[in-house]
């Protein structure tokens, strides 16, 4: 390997040859480097290129794991929006899902990093882990489960019938009226992750002279400092808690399922992620599951394009 | 021209813009928002050290009279009927986390190198697709990576879980943008010019330089591997992990709950401490996540 990198290193001069040839040379110059790439690229291909194209695929058919696939064309897709109601009452779950937590966890973890930003470090590093905790403990969340339990031995209902609020307890995860806003409290409480140490790092790294400029151009409070020298400064870190907060809100189902089981009572927390998983795991009908996967597919990605296109506003 | 009318200062440093009002308001908001954080975590940690009598309670106490490390040692006592030992969820959590994060860190921090640091057609291509795959949710993909995996037979074994996570995003792209900010092309060019081949100046040049990155990967990779409960692709009981048997404790209902407070703790203990020791360095890589529009 060694002996080709001194020379493989001189650039080839792009005038000389046509384009296809330069690049070609330019390839083999850099052969390490897609050596270098290959077992990651690899198995990034296999495992997460690959389904989605084989997705798209098998959404066309009706698969089913024993027979030879089908070919339907969308029938599958006009099934899931004419002839599947349950999927209509995902899909709305879903949104209220991801629009309550994607941009709550979201402004959480900006406003909670903003407002540690200026704690000495110790401090800082304490109150970090504080919030931070509860996004890498696993199942802990299940605790929540114990907190809200059925019977009298559920820290809430026991505090809500010491004070006579009511006379016998509520049974949480099983009414409907409750199961959905406490799932999303309890998908709050694990939201404060990367996106969250990524925006504590992006203002720490702010140059403090920018706000001493700003002060004499006549910023006047810390909300318009926020505002107009902050976040502009920030936006890559903005970008990227973005597209980790889009990706959560709508990957929250295992903490549903695992809060209020599968199937949710009166399907009240259902997801579009449950209906994937009810037709690709219990039912195998793998080409309306395919479906399913698709169209979540699609939301998540233009999620992310519409909310990028929104953050490249901010400080203007 | 505005006039400094008090300077405020905290410690020796001036502040600027800062009212007494905003201040005790921030605090009031950042109290109330940890107490939200804080109080399930350490209900947790109460649940697991009460004695039986004091779990059953009403109403439940927010403190332990009588702490005791009964319900630790029940873990194994109530898992020791089952025919697969307690220490071999153990093993298994342990051995798919320690395998699928060192694969990992080597082929992600390889890749990384490569597209921070080499120019060659289709790096930017290929980096494109790497961010795309952040912005959506894997369980898109079980129905048709289970049936990927099934077609290699990796179906009820190790690697189902393993080989995978090795290809995960999230550690690469830290990775490739930390490498960009903190190693100097400089440095990696002076090591060419003595003669050391592209692989050799990524080993002894470029990583050395990015040691705390390589924690950020390893612990990103290391908390989903952890946590990794019943996989849809593990049947055998034997191949199952400790998240796994944790749900089975729990499952007992309230007269577990005891134990079942003690397993979260066990849980949730040892990603909370690799955090800790290693904070800083996590931090200081975060600092270059940002995303380019």
């Amino acid at each position: 390997m060694s002996e080709n990198t001194t020379d493989a290193k001189r650039p080839v001069k792009r005038s000389e040859v046509s384009k296809l040839r330069w690049t070609w040379q330019e390839m083999k110059n850099n052969k390490t480097a897609y050596f270098m790439l290959a077992p990651f690229l690899l198995l990034f291909l296999i495992f997460t290129v690959l389904p989605v194209v084989l997705s798209v695929f098998l959404s066309f058919t009706d698969f089913n794991m024993l027979e030879m696939p089908n070919l339907k064309g969308i029938q599958n897709y006009l099934d899931l929006f004419l002839n599947d109601e349950i999927f209509i009452l995902a899909c709305q779950n879903t949104l209220i899902f991801a629009c309550v937590t994607g941009p709550v966890s979201y402004i959480l973890a900006l406003l909670v990093a903003w407002f540690i930003n200026e704690l000495p470090p110790k401090i800082r590093a304490v109150v970090t882990l504080v919030f931070y905790a509860p996004s890498i403990s696993g199942n802990a969340y299940l605790i929540w489960k114990t907190l809200f339990s059925s019977d009298s031995y559920g820290w809430a209902n026991a505090v809500l019938m010491k004070y006579g609020f009511i006379s016998s307890p509520i049974l949480w995860f099983q009414d409907a009226s409750y199961v959905m806003p406490l799932c999303i409290v309890v998908a709050l409480w694990t939201s404060l992750g990367t996106a969250f140490l990524s925006f504590i790092a992006g203002l720490q790294t702010i140059d403090r002279s920018l706000y001493e400029a700003a002060a004499v151009d006549g910023i006047k409070n810390r909300w318009q400092e926020l505002w107009y020298i902050t976040l502009p400064t920030m936006r890559p870190q903005l970008m990227f808690g973005a597209v980790l907060a889009i990706t959560n809100s709508f990957g929250f189902g295992a903490v549903v399922d695992a809060l209020c089981g599968f199937p949710s009572v009166d399907y009240a927390a259902h997801t579009i992620m449950h209906h994937l998983s009810d037709y690709g795991g219990a039912r195998y009908e793998i080409g309306y599951a395919s479906a399913i996967a698709v169209l979540l597919f699609i939301v998540m990605i233009s999620a992310n394009f519409v909310v990028k296109k929104a953050l490249s506003k901010v400080g203007e | 021209m505005k006039k400094f009318q008090k300077l405020r200062t905290r410690g020796h440093r001036v502040v600027l813009n800062r009212s007494a009002g905003g201040d005790t308001g921030i605090t009031i908001m950042l109290t109330i928002l940890g107490l939200f954080m804080f109080v399930p975590m350490y209900y947790v940690v109460i649940q697991s050290l009460k004695p039986l009598d004091e779990l059953f309670m009403f109403p439940p106490k927010f403190y332990v009279v009588k702490p005791t490390f009964d319900n630790f040692g029940d873990l194994f006592t109530l898992m020791s009927d089952s025919w697969v030992p307690f220490s071999r969820y153990i093993f298994n959590t342990v051995f798919i986390t320690i395998c699928g994060t060192l694969g990992n860190l080597i082929f992600a921090s390889m890749a990384a190198y490569a597209l921070a640091k080499l120019k060659f057609p289709g790096r930017n291509a290929i980096f494109q697709l790497i961010v795309t795959s952040l912005m959506f949710h894997s369980t898109v993909n079980t129905v048709t990576h289970f049936i990927i995996l099934s077609s290699f037979g990796w179906i009820d074994t190790y690697l189902s879980v393993i080989v995978p996570s090795m290809a995960t995003t999230m550690g690469l792209y830290l990775m490739k943008q930390f490498m960009e900010s903190s190693v100097p092309d400089t440095v990696l060019e002076s090591a060419r010019l003595d003669g050391a081949s592209e692989f050799r100046t990524y080993l002894t040049i470029a990583m050395p330089m990015v040691k705390p990155a390589w924690l950020t990967l390893m612990i990103e990779c290391f908390k989903t591997l952890w946590n990794s409960g019943s996989s849809v692709y593990i049947h055998s009981e034997e191949l199952k992990t400790f998240n796994y048997a944790i749900q089975q404790i729990l499952s007992g209902g309230i007269a577990r709950s005891g134990a079942g407070a003690a397993s979260t703790v066990v849980m949730m203990a040892v990603p909370i401490l690799v955090f800790v020791i290693n904070q800083s360095k996590i931090i200081e890589t975060m600092g270059s996540s940002g995303m380019k529009d």
